[in-house]
């Protein structure tokens, strides 16, 4: 039923030569094409880190690669056979190991337990626990890990579960160990002794594809780099031969000489008024999360928020609006203390947040415009819980005008509206709260170009008329163009903050890479011009 | 076993406290049936005279062996993060399959029982792992379909089958070896070999890799469809076997019997320190579990005074309190 040791190994394949790839492959879900036929290619004993923004095709390309998803067309490629996985089962009994995000093992068992979960060793038919606990510590032991191998898993700290994992995929004498984004939930130790081990394992000519959002992990680690973008492949190359520059501008489709020349925004120039600031943030620390982000902004400014996945841009919106548990910190809005931590405290204190998913965070599809609108602001349109019905119909009336919101009525389903007007609805719940300050969490993303421009000119028009509003956004020139100031962050804490009168979008770009020395430059620079 | 923690990393002053709060935890949760058991024997000992008469101790342990074949299967069902509600049903169904096949020879009382018990199981279990749907509603249909099969049979209980006279069927559950019933000894071989294989098999693995986290067992190549079907597969079979001892026990086919019983099986493994989410437990814990419900319905039955209604009303406030105290005691420590 089970194998002893490991999988039937295919023909032997020697280090250098491609041990797992894809040709063409294509994948899509519901009309949206998530890989448009990449090819890449991983070599024994290398390193391969794969890398893209958010919806570039990178998880859904290691899912094929493992087993989880089947392609819709193109190739997978197995020690140059072509196979075809229908199960993860199946690309772990030819030696394909794969190490998640979150630790999938199972927390009530034993360290030994998970390690040799389904292969355990046997003695007359029956598992032999004595010697499945001497085989863990010895491989614990290999990896230099001190647990107690009959130990729960569930009792252990994260980055020893995800030790065990290893210690799994080592016990199978795997050919190929994919790892996705092992090292976010570990501390600097744990990930030294896991770059440790894979380079021991990469020496032995298993052949590993890394992915991490932590960019200097790559270079550290890593041989070769794929970028993907948008379900495309577009550049395969060694480590070496690339700077950050290359690869953030690669990642994000930016031709740097491109970007120098004008832009397409609908920003005007800067509205900033002078006075005390509207928002106030100072050491704002979420678990694993922030590391200390300190952020002000006046009326009328607009500030944005620059930075990779997982820099930290949209837990700092979230904490600020109490959606986040904050560890630490301080939120002053006009000169007056937030209670951290409370949506209602952020909301009375005048502060509404544009969540980046509006799906899911916002709208109610099936309600009309006018119930959408109306939501945020019930408790205070009525009087002895009796809602007034007039006093809303005056509001959403007034609102649809101003947002030049486009639907048949105010009763007609937020549902059959365009994305750019399910868009300014929300924008107008929030309006319709008064606030002081309006965080942006992505607010143009997935809508269409002539929408797009015209929620632009609404954040503008919004901070003319006084409102402090903090801008996220993944697009350069809506950051550039559309912020007064861009805090730029990195892993959680603030790494610069650029004056972007005179900004670039290819400067912007190095101080997102995190390049010490452009990024200094940079910031001079724009001191310099500032001044 | 060792006392600390012993990742370094994580392991100082108060989490070692932690651990060894954690390790008391663990202790009740396996062990505190068998303490509350324990207790309620040693006063009751005292307090009755004819409690600890072999008779006594005899009757109690037949008497529970048939609840604990269904409590078997049943913390294997648990286990594995389901749950079958349609023991009672099939045990009762067993039982009158097996008296009626008992006049057509002893052969046919056993295999006919079981096949159909065994069908009814791998219907539901196909049925749950590959369609996936929540095990309460299917076994629940199963509860029904099996309950209104054995009213066909017995023209809604008007028919009672009953094992002929001088069939060596009756040996089954009315034998004994060296004074032991039968029904003890089989309940003793089925735990043993319930432990060994819970412990000791892959299949084992595979059911608490499935309670622990079933998308991991799932990620990790195990055979999570395979092992639910054999799950209740064999919850059926034992539970289909307890109706076949009880039909040798009472030389009949009880249509009446079984209602309630699955939930009875469910108080027992729970008892016993199965977690009812699955993943972690041991069969041992749930044969004290059936033990103690047992000995409680004994104790109560000594009393003279006391109707016999009280026996639920103890059980369940046992139940309660033994789950409390889990609840309390793991807090914060298992999700």
């Amino acid at each position: 039923m089970t194998q002893h040791s490991s999988a039937a190994p295919a023909a032997a394949v020697g280090v250098g030569d491609p041990v797992l790839q894809t040709v063409g492959v294509t994948k899509s879900f519901g009309g949206v094409h998530a890989l448009k036929g990449v090819d890449f290619e991983l070599r024994a004993g290398e390193i391969h880190t794969l890398v893209g923004e958010n919806g570039a095709g990178k998880s859904t390309l290691i899912k094929v690669l493992t087993g989880v998803y089947t392609p819709d067309g193109g190739e997978v490629r197995y020690a140059g056979e072509t196979v075809h996985f229908r199960r993860p089962s199946d690309a772990q009994h030819v030696g394909i190991s794969t190490i998640y995000q979150e630790v999938n093992l199972v927390p009530l068992l034993s360290v030994a337990r998970n390690i040799f979960l389904g292969r355990e060793p046997r003695r007359f038919g029956l598992i032999d626990v004595g010697a499945m606990n001497r085989r863990a510590r010895e491989l614990m032991a290999e990896l230099g890990i001190d647990i107690d191998v009959t130990a729960e898993l569930g009792r252990l700290g994260l980055g020893a579960q995800q030790m065990v994992a290893l210690a799994r995929a080592m016990s199978v004498d795997s050919r190929v160990v994919i790892m996705d984004e092992p090292t976010s939930s570990l501390e600097s130790a744990e990930v030294d002794t896991l770059f440790r081990v894979a380079r021991g394992l990469r020496d032995r000519g298993v052949g590993l594809v890394f992915v991490s959002h932590r960019l200097d992990e790559l270079w550290e680690l890593c041989d070769r780099v794929t970028i993907l973008r948008d379900g495309e492949w577009v550049h395969t190359g060694p480590m070496t031969e690339m700077t950050r520059l290359d690869l953030v501008a690669k990642m994000l489709g930016r031709d740097i000489e491109e970007v120098r020349a004008e832009g397409a925004t609908e920003f005007g120039s800067s509205h900033l008024q002078g006075g005390e600031p509207a928002l106030l943030v100072s050491g704002l620390e979420v678990a694993n999360r922030l590391h200390g982000v300190d952020l002000t902004v006046r009326p009328g400014e607009v500030v944005g928020l620059a930075g990779l996945l997982g820099s930290g841009r949209s837990e700092t919106v979230k904490a600020v609006y109490g959606a986040l548990k904050a560890r630490s910190g301080e939120v002053t809005v006009a000169g007056r203390k937030v209670r951290t931590g409370s949506v209602r405290g952020a909301l009375a204190s005048g502060i509404a947040l544009l969540s980046e998913d509006r799906k899911a965070e916002g709208i109610v599809p099936d309600l009309s415009v006018r119930d959408n609108i109306a939501l945020a602001v019930l408790p205070r349109m009525s009087r002895a819980g009796v809602v007034s019905e007039a006093r809303i119909d005056a509001l959403v009336d007034t609102f649809m005008k101003r947002l030049r919101i486009k639907a048949s009525s105010p009763d007609q389903k937020v549902r059959e509206l365009s994305g750019g007007n399910q868009q300014k609805v929300l924008i107008a719940r929030w309006l319709a709260t008064e606030p002081t300050v309006f965080l942006l969490d992505e607010p143009t993303r997935g809508i269409d170009v002539g929408a797009k421009a015209e929620v632009q000119g609404l954040i503008d028009e919004l901070a003319e008329q006084g409102l402090a509003v903090v801008l996220i956004s993944s697009e350069m020139d809506e950051l550039v163009e559309g912020a007064d100031r861009i805090v730029v962050l990195h892993d959680g804490h603030v790494q610069a903050e650029l004056d972007s009168t005179d900004l670039s979008s290819s400067e912007l770009l190095a101080a997102l890479a995190g390049d010490r020395e452009t990024d200094s430059q940079t910031s001079t620079q724009a001191e310099g011009q500032h001044a | 076993m060792s006392t600390t923690m012993v990742d370094p990393a994580t392991s100082n002053a108060p989490e070692s406290a932690l651990a060894n709060r954690a390790r008391f935890a663990s202790l009740v949760q396996r062990q505190g049936a068998l303490a509350i058991f324990v207790v309620v024997v040693a006063v009751a000992s005292v307090s009755f005279d004819s409690f600890a008469s072999q008779g006594n101790i005899t009757g109690i342990a037949v008497q529970a062996s048939f609840l604990a074949m269904l409590a078997l299967g049943m913390t294997f069902v648990i286990m594995t993060g389901g749950i079958d509600l349609s023991v009672g049903s099939v045990f009762a169904l067993g039982g009158v399959l097996a008296a009626w096949g008992a006049q057509h020879g002893t052969l046919v009382a056993f295999v006919l029982p079981l096949a159909v018990c065994g069908a009814i199981g791998l219907v539901q279990g196909l049925v749950i792992a590959r369609g996936a749907l929540p095990p309460f509603i299917v076994t629940l249909a199963g509860l029904l379909f099996a309950r209104g099969l054995l009213l066909l049979l017995s023209d809604e209980g008007a028919t009672t089958y009953k094992v002929p006279r001088g069939s060596s069927f009756r040996e089954l559950a009315q034998g004994e070896l060296l004074g032991i019933p039968y029904p003890v000894i089989l309940v003793v071989v089925f735990f043993a070999i319930g432990g060994l294989v819970l412990h000791r098999t892959s299949y084992g693995a595979s059911v608490l890799a499935i309670g622990g986290q079933e998308d991991a067992a799932d990620l990790m190549g195990l055979p999570v469809v395979r092992t639910k079907v054999l799950t209740y597969v064999a919850s059926a079979l034992l539970a289909g076997f307890g109706g076949v001892m009880i039909a040798s026990y009472t030389s009949s086919g009880v249509t009446i019997l079984g209602v309630g019983t699955e939930l009875e099986a469910i108080a027992a493994v729970v008892l016993g320190g199965t977690l009812l989410t699955g993943g972690a437990g041991t069969v041992l814990g749930t044969l004290v579990g059936v033990l103690l419900l047992q000995v409680i319905k004994n104790v109560i039955n000594q009393i003279g005074s006391l109707d016999s209604d009280w026996q639920s009303v103890v059980s369940g406030t046992i139940l309660l309190l033994v789950v409390t105290l889990q609840r309390v005691l793991t807090r914060g420590d298992r999700t």
